[in-house]
C-alpha cells in the first residue's frame, strides 16, 4: 500500500494555481484532481511566490490581478529566481490591455490565456500541452 | 441633411436634454445667447455712439463693458464643452468598468457549468441536462454582450490592440460558414460563397476580421425570412479586396438606414423578428474595417433584403 502511494506520487504532476477567485480555485481543483494532477492553491501573489519555492511545482497557472503582489511582479520574480525560473508558467487572466500579452511573454510566460476567450476544456488542453 | 433635421437641430432645449445638461451649461444655448448679445450690442453701440460721439470716454467704457460680458460668455461656453467631453469620457469609463467587472464572475460561472456538464463530478440526469444547456447558453450570451461592450469601450478610448498578420480571407470565411452550420440549418436558410480565384492575402488583425465576418454573417442569417438565401462574394477590385454579403431578408426601413452603424441602434422592423441583440455588431464592424484602412457600406430595401459590403486594401 505504501509502495502504491509512493508510486502515484512520482507520476502525479503538481500544478500551482495562483488566483484570488475562490470559485475558480474550486473549479480547477476538482477538474485537475479528476484529471490526475495535484493542485496547490495560492490566493495571493505573496503566498504564490512562497509556495512556488517550497513545492517546486511542474507548472504554474498565474492570474495577473492579484492581492499583495501583482501578477507581473510574481512572474518577474519567479523567472529571476534560479530555483523557479525553469517552471513553465501559463498566465490565465482577464487582463487584456495593449502590451499586456507582450509584456508577459517577454517576462518569460509560456502562454497567455484570456479567460473570457477559452472554454474549460481548451484551458485543460493548454495545461496538458505545457506539461508534456 | 433635410429640413426636418435642421429644425430638430434648432430645438435647443431638446438638444441640451439629450446631453443631460441644464440650459445655462449647454453649448447650444450659450451660443444662441452669445449671438443675440453680439447683434444687440452692435445695434446699441451704434445707437449710443451716434448720440455720445463727442464723449469718447463713455464710448470706451461701453465697449469695455460689452467685451467683458462676451468674454465671460465665451469662458462659460468653453467650460460647457469640457463638461460634454467629461460626460462622454465618464460614459466610456462606465462601460469599461462594468464590462471588466462582469468578466470575472462570468468566467467563473461558465467554467463551473462546463465542469458540471462534462460529467467529471458525476453523471447528470437527462431531466437536468436541458437546464444545464440553458445555463450554458445564457451565460454564453452574457459573455458575448460583455465582450462587445469591452470592444466598444476600447474603440472609443483608442485602446483596441491591432495585431496585423497576413490572412487569406476565403479560408477564414469557409471556416466561419462551417461554424455557423447548425445555426444555418436551424434557420432553414442557404449560404453560398463565391470567391474569385487567385485572391491575394491581406494584412489585417485575424481575430478582428473574424468578428467582422461573424457579425455580417450572423445578421444575414438572423434577418433572413424562412427558406431564404445569403450570397457571399469576394473579389479583387483594383487595389482592394471587395467583400459582399447579400441576403433576401427583412431589409432596413429607409428612415432607419442612416442610424444603422450607430451603437445600440436596432431597427424597428428587426425588433419584430428578433428581440435579442445589442445593436453593437455593426458599430464594431465599421470601426474595425475603417481602422484597417477599408470602407464599409450597404444597400437595403425593406422586405426585399440587404447587401453589406466592405473593402480592404491589398498590402
Amino acid at each position: 500500500m505504501v509502495y502504491t502511494t509512493h508510486k502515484i506520487k512520482i507520476i502525479m504532476k503538481t500544478i500551482l494555481f495562483i488566483e484570488d477567485e475562490s470559485a475558480l480555485q474550486k473549479t480547477f481543483g476538482d477538474l485537475l484532481r479528476e484529471e490526475g494532477y495535484e493542485m496547490i492553491s495560492a490566493l495571493d501573489g505573496e503566498v504564490g511566490l512562497r509556495l512556488a519555492k517550497e513545492k517546486k511545482p511542474d507548472l504554474i497557472l498565474l492570474d495577473l490581478i492579484l492581492p499583495r503582489i501583482h501578477g507581473f511582479d510574481v512572474l518577474k520574480q519567479l523567472k529571476e529566481d534560479k530555483e523557479t525560473k525553469d517552471i513553465p508558467i501559463i498566465v490565465l487572466t482577464n487582463l487584456e490591455g495593449i502590451g499586456d500579452v507582450d509584456k508577459a511573454i517577454a517576462l518569460g510566460a509560456k502562454t497567455y490565456l484570456v479567460k473570457a476567450q477559452y472554454t474549460l476544456e481548451e484551458v485543460l488542453e493548454k495545461i496538458k500541452k505545457a506539461l508534456e | 441633411m433635410n429640413l426636418k433635421d435642421v429644425f430638430s437641430q434648432l430645438n435647443i432645449p431638446a438638444q441640451c436634454k439629450k446631453y443631460g445638461l441644464p440650459l445655462w451649461q449647454c453649448p447650444h444655448f450659450l451660443f444662441l445667447i452669445m449671438g443675440i448679445i453680439i447683434i444687440a450690442s452692435t445695434l446699441i453701440a451704434y445707437a449710443i455712439g451716434t448720440r455720445y460721439i463727442e464723449d469718447p470716454e463713455t464710448m470706451a467704457l461701453i465697449v469695455l463693458f460689452i467685451t467683458t460680458i462676451l468674454l465671460i460668455l465665451a469662458f462659460t461656453i468653453t467650460r460647457s464643452f469640457e463638461r460634454l467631453a467629461e460626460a462622454s469620457r465618464m460614459k466610456s469609463e462606465f462601460i469599461s468598468v462594468v464590462s471588466h467587472q462582469l468578466r470575472s464572475p462570468l468566467s467563473n460561472l461558465r467554467w463551473a457549468i462546463e465542469l458540471l456538464m462534462s460529467g467529471r463530478l458525476g453523471k447528470i440526469e437527462e431531466k437536468q441536462t436541458e437546464y444545464f444547456r440553458i445555463l450554458k447558453e445564457n451565460s454564453g450570451r452574457m459573455q458575448e454582450l460583455v465582450s462587445d461592450l469591452l470592444t466598444v469601450s476600447r474603440i472609443e478610448t483608442a485602446t483596441l490592440p491591432l495585431k496585423k498578420k497576413e490572412i487569406f480571407l476565403p479560408d477564414l470565411i469557409n471556416k466561419l460558414i462551417s461554424e455557423f452550420e447548425p445555426f444555418v440549418k436551424a434557420s432553414n436558410v442557404e449560404i453560398e460563397f463565391l470567391p474569385e480565384g487567385n485572391l491575394p492575402e491581406i494584412l489585417a488583425d485575424p481575430s478582428q476580421f473574424r468578428l467582422v465576418i461573424e457579425n455580417l454573417l450572423d445578421n444575414a442569417i438572423r434577418y433572413i425570412k424562412d427558406k431564404g438565401k445569403a450570397e457571399i462574394r469576394l473579389e479583387k477590385k483594383g487595389k482592394n479586396l471587395y467583400f459582399e454579403i447579400r441576403d433576401n431578408g427583412v431589409g432596413i426601413p429607409k428612415g432607419d438606414q442612416k442610424y444603422i452603424f450607430q451603437k445600440f441602434f436596432r431597427s424597428e422592423n428587426v425588433m419584430r423578428y428578433q428581440t435579442q441583440g445589442s445593436g453593437l455588431g455593426l458599430y464594431i464592424t465599421k470601426a474595425i474595417v475603417e481602422r484597417s484602412g477599408g470602407k464599409i457600406g450597404f444597400k437595403s430595401e425593406e422586405n426585399k433584403g440587404s447587401t453589406f459590403w466592405f473593402t480592404l486594401p491589398i498590402k
